[in-house]
């Protein structure tokens, strides 16, 4: 013991550094993944010449890796209207990413700004918003999502709108949450003080101290919401007929499963790599936020 | 615990209303005309008019929400527009399978991931932890309806095990538990995880320690108790997402449960049984959150005696 | 190092019951390795008090770890030196053997009594636990143990209370508790780290009394962390003061109270408003507690020392008997003299 005691020391600090580098590694990695995804789904389809509405019955149902007849190789083989499989996955990859992004930036800011609100005035405000959270928490968020949906119609802004209603809750709890967390700490009161404003106090310093689990949670929504999207597409209340999306190519193919068994599977590949992503990106974030990995 | 008590069960009614409310206006804005759906396309004005009349449609909304409040508290919610029989009916029918289903899958889940939540917490940062940490994640990113796609694929067309739909037998159960399951246990197992790890920096852990206990007494049971604590609330909240999952479970198995017969109404417009089946599936929802407030507060002895 | 007799007095009295011979810890932080604590030597014997004092950083909670083996994990680990108690090496022992030292020779107290009682049990689940568990006592025997035990430390109405959960109670009335706790297998040690800092003033007189009663009692030895020199004054007989990982003065507390040999002791003893002194400035010591990860070099406390010369920055000073200064007492100062003269 006596002879290796500094050495113990040393080589929890190398643990400790290649533990930071992983971390690093967990959000490189997932952002290069997502960044592929993105590229994918804006060229792919355009490179292909991908038409939703297109039929060509001659190319149905060929397995991956088959020649069309216009020469080019099918990779994951076509669907049951001829259209090329690996095209129609990056258009609904498309989907998918706008509807998460848009998502995301309007439940995000409603949910952020209530949450501050929320949490930093307290009093009536607060106790409206938690009871209003309370109600919509109590129906499962796919549920609602499928209500609303079905009341809407079809289409992706309607999507957009839904999954927002259906997901603002959850950021502004996590929000409000880590303000009232905050709002005990003696920084915060020094702020106030020393004549902190309002808007100061949210802007400045409420802000910035929350945004480690705000973003972890924006991230960990990101994936939800693009599941929830294929999820509602997949039952057919979400994209309209002639979008595809990943999830209604799923449904589509389900049909055909025996017959040909790629329809359904490698869109959903496609899907699970993608929130996959999503997945390590947030905890890669909660843990390079996370004291106790600083410390050790 | 009294005073705690009656305040849950106020707030438990409250959302109920609630509930109930956001139903009602969803589904009054929806601009097809119950009339029509149930008489049908060729009906004269004067039988619309008539129908109208007969569902209580031409009184002012405010009446319509009185009356719906009042049924619904009783369990009336109209008939279905499509087969004619109360709406209840049609959910005590297939209320007790999805009920089945959600249990199993919460035993299931229960067994796999408290297991395997305490092992990470133990070899926390070494290989077991880091499977356990990357399977939840893996789990937690595959969609539902894919995952049961792809195990009617497997298990029902190729290999031929197990039934791919409907109720026959107890094998018919297997798949659909398992799909409903799954992101549950991921759920549960890394909150058991994270719950344990917290525990462990906690001032009465290091007493345990200090009083030369061994170390499985640390863990069991000074820090699960508290662990416990925060676990139990999230999973109230997580039941909700399982009964979310039932509906997307149920119509990919085609099991006869709640959830498929919502999806159903919804795609046809059956509005009755739809606000029936979410009214119903919320108050399940909030009756087991009750049920897991009244657990907590049991489990923390502050929130039970606070003086 | 052989000790010459005037040192035997000033760190000792009797055979030592728990010797903890230049013991060095460190910690692995991300901004590189802490030592924090850096040779530290003290013995208590048995019916002693020896109370242990310093700033927040000296690393006086961190010896105490170190004894008990609680040091967390994987950041810290002691990193040289000797903890012997009862002919065997603690700091050679592995966690699980040191453990088991835990509670039954060596126990011990907690600053901040609220978070280290558990919040789910009854404190007579929690007080019986010891002879439960590791005498293999009984449920009924046991919580009657601990029923007497909460008599003896000073709960009114034990027998409804032995019942309750710590919530229920006082400050003071959980460091009773947890004093209880500590002492229910009958250790021949007691470590109280900051047993008062987190009580009244008026409630802190009350604790120190229950422990020094206790210790008169059992006759075990006691240890206390303070960062206090008053409370600790009426019931301990010697002390070590620490600063940045050091020992920088040890001996009979009343000696160094009223002789400081260390320029920190004295600016320690100078800092403290007393009612005799009303009207006068406050004196603090300038400067700010060093910073382990750059510690200055020679004597840690130089930057802030009036007698600092060149000399001090040299090397760390050892510890030492003042010249020509009878009563037993060492200081790490080059300078001791001097400062015992003023």
């Amino acid at each position: 013991m006596s002879a290796a005691p500094v050495t113990i020391a040393l080589q929890t600090m190398q643990v400790a550094r290649r533990t930071r580098k992983a971390v690093a590694l967990r959000m490189a990695l997932p952002l290069i993944v997502i960044g592929l995804y993105v590229l994918g789904a804006i060229f792919v389809p355009i490179l292909y010449d991908f038409d939703p509405l297109r039929v060509d019955v001659t190319s149905r149902l060929l397995p991956p890796g088959s020649t069309l007849p216009n020469g080019s190789v099918a990779i994951f083989g076509t669907d049951q209207v001829g259209q090329d499989l690996f095209a129609q996955m990056m258009e609904g990859a498309r989907v998918s990413l706008v509807v998460g992004a848009g998502t995301l930036l309007f439940a995000g800011f409603v949910g952020v700004l209530l949450g501050m609100l929320a949490g930093h005035f307290g009093g009536k405000l607060d106790m409206v918003l938690m009871r209003i959270a309370d109600i919509q928490l109590a129906f499962p968020a796919i549920l609602l999502a499928i209500l609303i949906a079905s009341v809407l119609g079809q289409g992706i802004w309607n999507i957009i709108i839904v999954l927002s209603i259906a997901n603002w809750v959850i950021i502004a709890r996590v929000t409000r949450g880590q303000v009232l967390s905050l709002k005990t700490r003696e920084f915060v009161e020094a702020s106030r003080t020393l004549g902190a404003g309002n808007t100061h106090l949210i802007a400045r310093t409420l802000l910035p101290g929350a945004m480690a689990p705000i973003l972890v949670i924006l991230t960990v929504e990101f994936g939800q919401v693009i599941l929830a999207e294929a999820a509602l597409s997949f039952l057919g209340v979400g994209v309209p007929l002639g979008v595809p999306s990943l999830g209604s190519t799923i449904a589509n193919g389900t049909a055909h499963m025996t017959t040909a068994w790629w329809i359904s599977t490698l869109p959903g590949v496609a899907l699970l790599i993608l929130v996959l992503a999503t997945g390590i990106l947030g905890d890669a974030i909660r843990d390079h936020y996370d004291p106790r990995l600083r410390s050790a | 615990m009294l005073g705690y008590t009656v305040r849950r069960l106020l707030l438990a009614v409250f959302v109920l209303w609630g509930v109930a409310t956001v139903v009602f206006v969803i589904v009054r804005l929806v601009p097809a005309d119950p009339a029509v759906l149930i008489a049908g396309d060729s009906a004269t004005a004067e039988q619309l008019a008539a129908l109208r009349k007969e569902l209580g449609l031409d009184q002012p909304l405010i009446v319509q929400y009185a009356q719906f409040l009042g049924q619904a508290a009783m369990g009336q919610f109209g008939d279905s527009y499509r087969q004619g029989v109360p709406a209840m009916t049609l959910i005590g029918q297939v209320l007790p399978n999805t009920a089945l289903l959600a249990f199993l899958a919460c035993l299931l889940a229960l067994a796999v991931s408290l297991p395997l939540g305490l092992l990470a917490a133990l070899r926390a940062g070494k290989f077991a932890d880091r499977v356990v940490s990357v399977g939840s994640i893996l789990v937690q990113a595959l969609p539902g309806f894919w995952v049961g796609v792809v195990l009617i694929l497997v298990f029902s067309r190729t290999l031929q095990w197990l039934p791919s739909s409907g109720l026959s037998s107890p094998q018919s159960l297997i798949l659909p538990v398992i799909v409903l399951a799954l992101p549950f246990i991921a759920i549960l197992t890394r909150l058991t995880r994270s719950g344990l790890l917290e525990v462990n920096g906690e001032g009465y852990v290091n007493t345990a320690r200090a009083k030369g206990l061994p170390e499985r007494i640390v863990i069991f049971p000074h820090a699960i108790r508290n662990a416990l604590i925060p676990i139990v609330t999230v999973v109230g909240l997580e039941v909700g997402t399982l009964l979310g999952g039932a509906v997307i479970t149920e119509t990919v198995f085609s099991f006869p449960g709640i959830g498929r017969l919502l999806v159903s109404a919804i795609l046809a417009r059956d509005y009755n049984v739809v606000q029936a089946c979410v009214v119903i599936i919320a108050a399940a929802f909030v009756v087991i959150n009750l049920i897991v407030d009244l657990v907590y507060a049991y489990l923390d002895p502050r929130v039970r005696l606070a003086s | 190092m052989t000790m010459t007799q005037p040192e035997r007095d000033a760190t000792s009295s009797g055979t030592p019951l728990l010797s903890v011979q230049d013991l060095a810890v460190e910690f692995s932080t991300s901004a590189g390795v802490v030592r924090a604590l850096d040779g530290v030597s003290f013995e208590v014997s048995e019916g002693e008090t020896l109370a242990i004092l310093g700033e927040s950083g000296s690393g006086k909670s961190v010896t105490a770890q170190a004894i008990m083996a609680l040091l967390p994990r994987p950041a810290g680990s002691i990193a040289g030196g000797r903890i012997v108690y009862g002919g065997t090496d603690l700091a050679a022992q592995p966690i699980k053997k040191v453990r088991e030292l835990c509670a039954t020779e060596i126990a011990m107290i907690f600053q901040d009594p609220l978070s280290s009682l558990n919040p789910v049990f009854r404190i007579g689940y929690q007080i019986a636990e010891p002879f439960r568990r590791r005498r293999g006592m009984g449920k009924r025997e046991a919580w009657a143990k601990a029923l007497e035990l909460l008599k003896r430390v000073g709960i009114p109405d034990a027998e409804t209370r032995i019942r309750d959960y710590p919530h229920q109670f006082s400050g003071g009335q959980r460091q009773r508790i947890m004093i209880a706790m500590a002492i229910a297998l009958e250790p021949r040690v007691l470590i109280a780290d900051e047993p008062t800092t987190a009580l009244d003033v008026t409630v802190q007189a009350q604790i120190m009394t229950l422990l020094a009663d206790l210790q008169a009692e059992t006759g075990m030895a006691l240890i206390l962390i303070s960062h206090d020199l008053g409370v600790v004054a009426d019931v301990a007989e010697r002390a070590a003061i620490m600063y940045a990982g050091r020992i920088v003065e040890t001996g009979r507390i009343r000696e160094m109270y009223d002789h400081p040999a260390h320029p920190y002791t004295q600016g320690l003893l100078d800092s403290i408003p007393s009612a005799s002194t009303i009207g006068e400035r406050l004196k603090p010591i300038v400067g700010a507690p060093p910073n382990l990860l750059s510690l200055p070099t020679g004597c840690s406390f130089h930057p802030r020392c009036p007698f600092a010369t060149e000399a001090c920055k040299a090397a760390v000073p050892p510890l030492r008997q003042p010249d020509g200064w009878l009563p037993p007492h060492l200081a790490a100062c080059i300078r001791s003299e001097e400062v015992l003269a003023k």
